[in-house]
C-alpha cells in the first residue's frame, strides 16, 4: 500500500520517563525508563494499523504520545506537514479535532455525573463553540444512532448502561467531531466475547463508511487480526515486526511474533492439544536498563553473539518489515530445544 | 462416587435493588482427577457457583441446595468443618493474584501459615516445604524469592505463587477462577501448561472457571456452559466444540475471533446479558437468540440429556440449531432486553421522567466479593 501522502508519519518516536525516587536529591542522576524507543511507521488515510504487544511493551504510551498526553521526542508528521510532537497545547487543539481516542475501560472513561448527551456533545462544544444547541442535539442523536444506541437514551447516565453500551458511547464521543484518525486503546479487552464481537463489527463498519484511519491497540492477537490492514508488533518499547496483517499471521518472521502467535489459545480442542507453544525464556527485562543490541535477545530461542552487539533495523520488503538479525521461521529443532530448555528446572 | 456433587444449588443476593438470583438450580458432578470447564460471560453466575461451594459468599449472599464433597455435605457447613476442607481438600486460585495475596507478608511466611495452621507443621518445616512447592511451580531461585513480598513479583510469577499456595496441602480438588485472565498470552500459556503438569503429578480434580473457550479447549475433559445462572449445555469437550447443541454455545463459538482462521465479519450475539434481579420468565437467552420461538419467552427449557454424556436446555430442535439460523444482520439497536427481558422494540423510558434510574443495566453479580480485601 503506497500512498503519496501518509496521514501520519511517525519517525523515531521516543518516550522516556524520569522516575526519581522519593528522597532523591535534585542533583542525583536521573533514573530513566525507556517506554518507547525509536518507533517508525507511516499511517495512510483510511487504514487500520493494529499495535500488539504484551503488557509493558509501550503500546499505550505510544498512543498517548501521539496525541500529546505524555511528553515525547522525535517526530509525528501530520498530513499537512505539521509535527505534532512538542506542539503547544493551544496549537495542538486543532489536531485533537482530527485525532480522537477511545479508551480501554468503558465506564471509567465516562464522567459519571454527565448524561450521555452531555458526554457525547462535549468534544463538539470544545472544538466547535459556534454551534447552536439544536444543532448539537441533532448531531448527538445522529451519532448515537450511528453507533447503535437509542437516541431516546440521551438523558441517561453512564452507570445505567452495560459495558458494551458504554464503549459505544465512547465511540460516539470520538466520532462526533468527524476525526480523520481514531486511536483505540484496548477498546474491547474489558468486554465479554459476545459483546466484543459487536464492538469490533461496529468499528469495522464505521471505518468503511466514514473512511477513518484507526490505530487499534490490543494485546489480543486474534482481535487485531480481524480488524487490521497492517500490524505492528512491539516488545519493550521497540518495533519487532511491521507487516500487512495477512502476511504477518501467515508467515511471521520475528521469533517474538512466532512465540506470541503460538501462545494464543484456539477454540478447537484437537488443535489446541496438539500444538507446540514456543516458550519464551525468563521474564520481560526491566525497561530501566534494556538489553544491549536487540532487546528481545535475552528471551529469544535464536539469539547469538551478534544480537548483543547491534540493534537490528526494520528491514525486508515494503509490506513486511522485521527488526531481527536472523529473521525467518523457527525450525522444529529450534523450537524443540527451546521447549527442552524451558522444561529443565532453573 | 463423584468427588464433588452439586444438587440444585441456588445462590441469591439481597441488594438495595432487590433480590439478585445469581445461580438458579445447578446440578454438577466432578470425578477424581477430572477437569471440568465452567464457561460463561460476566454475570452468568460461574464465579458465585465456586464461592458457594467454598463457603465464601458475600455477607448478603445465601446459598441453598446441596453440595457434597466426597459424600459429605459442605454447603452452609460450620466454619470449623469448612476450614478443614478448604485448603486441605479443596483449594482455590483466584483471578487477580495481587489482591489475593497479603501485601504485608513475605511470600514464604504467608505460604508457611497454611501448613502451620492446617497440618500443625513447625515454622521451619513449613517454610522449607513452601520453598519446595515454589520450586515445583517453576519459580526460578525459589529460595531467594520466597523472602520477597508479593509486589516484587510479576503478574505471572504471582499467579504461580497462588498456585503453589493452593497446592501446599495437596488438595483433591482445585477450583481455578479465571486463573489466567489478567495475564499476557505467553504467560497464560505457561500457567496452563503448569496447571496441566501439576494436575497429572498430584492427581487432583480441577474446576476451571473461565470466559475463554480457547483455554477450555486445551485443558478440560468436560465443559459446562452457563448463562443467566443456569446450565445451558454440558458434555465432553470435543463434541461441544465440534457440534454445539445450544444456540448460546454456538453463538459464543462463532463470536470468537481466531488467529488460525480468516473471517471478515464476526458473528456477534445481539443484545446484552440479562439482568438477574429481574430474570425473564422464560429462557434467559431468548431475547438474544436466533432460534427463539414463542414458547421460549413463556416457558423455561429444562436441562435434558440428548446423547450419552451430553445435555442441553433448549426448546429448539437440535437439527434446526445444527443447520444454523438464517443469516440475520446484527440488530441496528442494542435490544432493550437487558431491562425488561422483552424482545427489542424500545419503549419510551418512563423512569427518566421520574428522575430516577432503575439501577444498573449490567447484569448484576453482587457488589462485594468476599476475597476482595479492599
Amino acid at each position: 500500500m503506497t500512498h503519496a501522502e501518509p496521514l501520519l508519519d511517525v519517525r523515531d518516536l521516543r518516550v522516556t520517563f524520569d522516575i526519581r525516587r522519593e528522597g532523591d536529591m535534585p542533583w542525583s542522576p536521573p533514573r530513566l525508563l525507556h517506554a518507547v524507543g525509536g518507533v517508525n511507521f507511516a499511517l495512510n488515510p483510511g487504514e487500520t494499523l493494529g499495535i500488539v504487544g504484551e503488557s509493558g511493551s509501550g503500546k499505550s504510551t505510544l498512543a498517548r504520545a501521539l496525541i500529546g498526553l505524555v511528553p515525547a521526542n522525535g517526530h509525528a508528521i501530520w498530513q499537512d506537514g505539521t509535527d505534532l510532537i512538542g506542539l503547544s497545547p493551544r496549537r495542538m487543539l486543532r489536531y485533537r479535532n482530527d485525532i480522537q481516542m477511545v479508551f480501554q475501560d468503558p465506564l471509567a472513561s465516562l464522567n459519571p455525573r454527565m448524561t450521555v448527551g452531555q458526554i457525547i456533545a462535549e468534544p463538539l462544544r470544545t472544538h466547535h463553540p459556534g454551534l447552536s444547541r439544536a444543532e448539537i442535539k441533532t448531531r448527538v442523536k445522529e451519532n448515537m444512532e450511528r453507533v447503535g444506541l437509542l437516541p431516546n437514551q440521551i438523558n441517561r447516565y453512564p452507570h445505567e448502561f452495560s459495558g458494551g453500551q458504554c464503549q459505544r458511547i465512547g465511540i460516539a464521543r470520538a466520532l462526533i467531531v468527524e476525526p480523520k484518525l481514531i486511536i483505540c486503546d484496548e477498546p474491547v479487552s474489558a468486554l465479554d466475547v459476545s459483546i466484543q464481537a459487536q464492538v469490533i463489527n461496529l468499528l469495522a463498519d464505521l471505518q468503511r463508511d466514514l473512511g477513518l484511519a484507526l490505530i487499534f491497540i490490543a494485546h489480543d492477537l486474534s482481535v487485531v487480526k480481524h480488524i487490521s490492514d497492517r500490524v505492528l508488533v512491539m516488545y519493550l518499547g521497540r518495533v519487532m515486526e511491521l507487516a500487512e496483517a495477512q502476511s504477518l499471521y501467515a508467515a511471521p518472521q520475528h521469533p517474538y511474533t512466532q512465540a506470541l502467535l503460538s501462545a494464543v489459545p484456539v477454540p478447537d480442542p484437537e488443535l489446541e492439544r496438539s500444538k507446540t507453544i514456543i516458550p519464551l525464556a525468563g521474564e520481560l527485562p526491566s525497561p530501566m536498563s534494556p538489553p544491549s543490541g536487540c532487546v528481545f535477545r535475552t528471551r529469544c530461542p535464536r539469539a547469538q553473539a551478534a544480537c548483543a552487539e547491534s540493534v537490528p533495523e526494520l528491514m525486508g520488503s515494503p509490506t513486511h518489515l522485521t527488526a531481527c538479525h536472523f529473521p525467518g521461521k523457527l525450525s522444529e529443532e529450534e523450537v524443540a530445544l527451546a521447549v527442552q530448555a524451558e522444561a529443565e528446572p532453573a | 462416587m463423584a468427588l464433588l456433587d452439586i444438587q440444585d444449588l441456588h445462590v441469591t443476593f439481597q441488594t438495595n435493588d432487590g433480590q439478585v438470583h445469581a445461580v438458579n438450580g445447578i446440578n454438577l458432578s466432578l470425578n477424581r482427577g477430572e477437569t471440568l470447564g465452567v464457561v460463561g460471560e460476566s454475570g452468568s453466575g460461574k464465579s458465585q457457583l465456586a464461592f458457594a461451594v467454598m463457603g465464601l459468599l458475600a455477607r448478603n449472599g445465601r446459598a441453598a441446595g446441596s453440595v457434597r464433597f466426597d459424600g459429605q455435605e459442605i454447603l452452609n457447613a460450620k466454619p470449623k468443618l469448612l476450614n478443614r476442607i478448604r485448603a486441605e481438600k479443596i483449594a482455590m486460585v483466584f483471578q487477580d493474584p495481587m489482591t489475593s495475596l497479603n501485601p504485608y507478608m513475605r511470600v514464604a511466611d504467608q505460604m508457611a501459615e497454611v501448613l502451620v495452621l492446617h497440618q500443625g507443621a513447625s515454622k521451619r518445616d513449613a517454610v522449607a516445604e513452601s520453598i519446595r512447592m515454589l520450586d515445583a511451580v517453576r519459580i526460578p531461585d525459589a529460595r531467594g524469592r520466597a523472602r520477597l513480598f508479593p509486589h516484587e513479583f510479576s503478574g505471572g510469577m504471582r499467579q504461580r505463587v497462588m498456585i503453589a499456595m493452593a497446592l501446599l496441602c495437596q488438595p483433591d480438588l482445585l477450583i481455578a477462577d479465571e486463573p489466567t485472565t489478567a495475564l499476557d498470552v505467553t504467560v497464560q500459556a505457561q500457567i496452563m501448561t503448569l496447571l496441566a503438569d501439576l494436575q497429572a503429578e498430584f492427581g487432583m480434580a480441577m474446576m476451571l472457571i473461565t470466559h475463554d473457550l480457547g483455554v477450555v479447549a486445551g485443558a478440560c475433559d468436560r465443559v459446562t456452559v452457563m448463562y443467566g445462572g443456569r446450565i445451558r449445555e454440558e458434555g465432553p469437550t470435543d463434541p461441544i466444540f465440534a457440534d454445539p447443541a445450544h444456540p448460546y454455545t454456538k453463538g459464543l463459538l462463532a463470536a470468537i475471533p481466531r488467529v488460525d482462521q480468516k473471517g471478515d465479519r464476526l458473528s456477534a450475539i445481539p443484545g446484552s446479558p440479562p439482568n438477574m434481579s429481574n430474570p425473564p420468565p422464560g429462557c434467559a437467552f431468548a431475547p438474544r437468540c436466533d432460534f427463539a420461538m414463542e414458547i421460549c419467552v413463556q416457558d423455561r427449557p429444562a436441562l435434558a440429556a440428548f446423547a450419552p454424556g451430553r445435555a442441553r436446555a433448549c426448546h429448539a430442535e437440535i437439527s434446526v440449531i445444527r443447520e444454523g439460523a438464517a443469516p440475520h444482520d446484527d440488530l441496528p439497536f442494542e435490544a432493550a432486553a437487558d431491562e425488561a427481558g422483552a424482545l427489542s422494540t424500545p419503549e419510551p423510558e418512563p423512569e427518566i421522567e421520574a428522575g430516577l434510574s432503575t439501577g444498573p443495566a449490567t447484569a448484576g453479580p453482587p457488589q462485594e466479593r468476599p476475597d476482595d480485601p479492599r
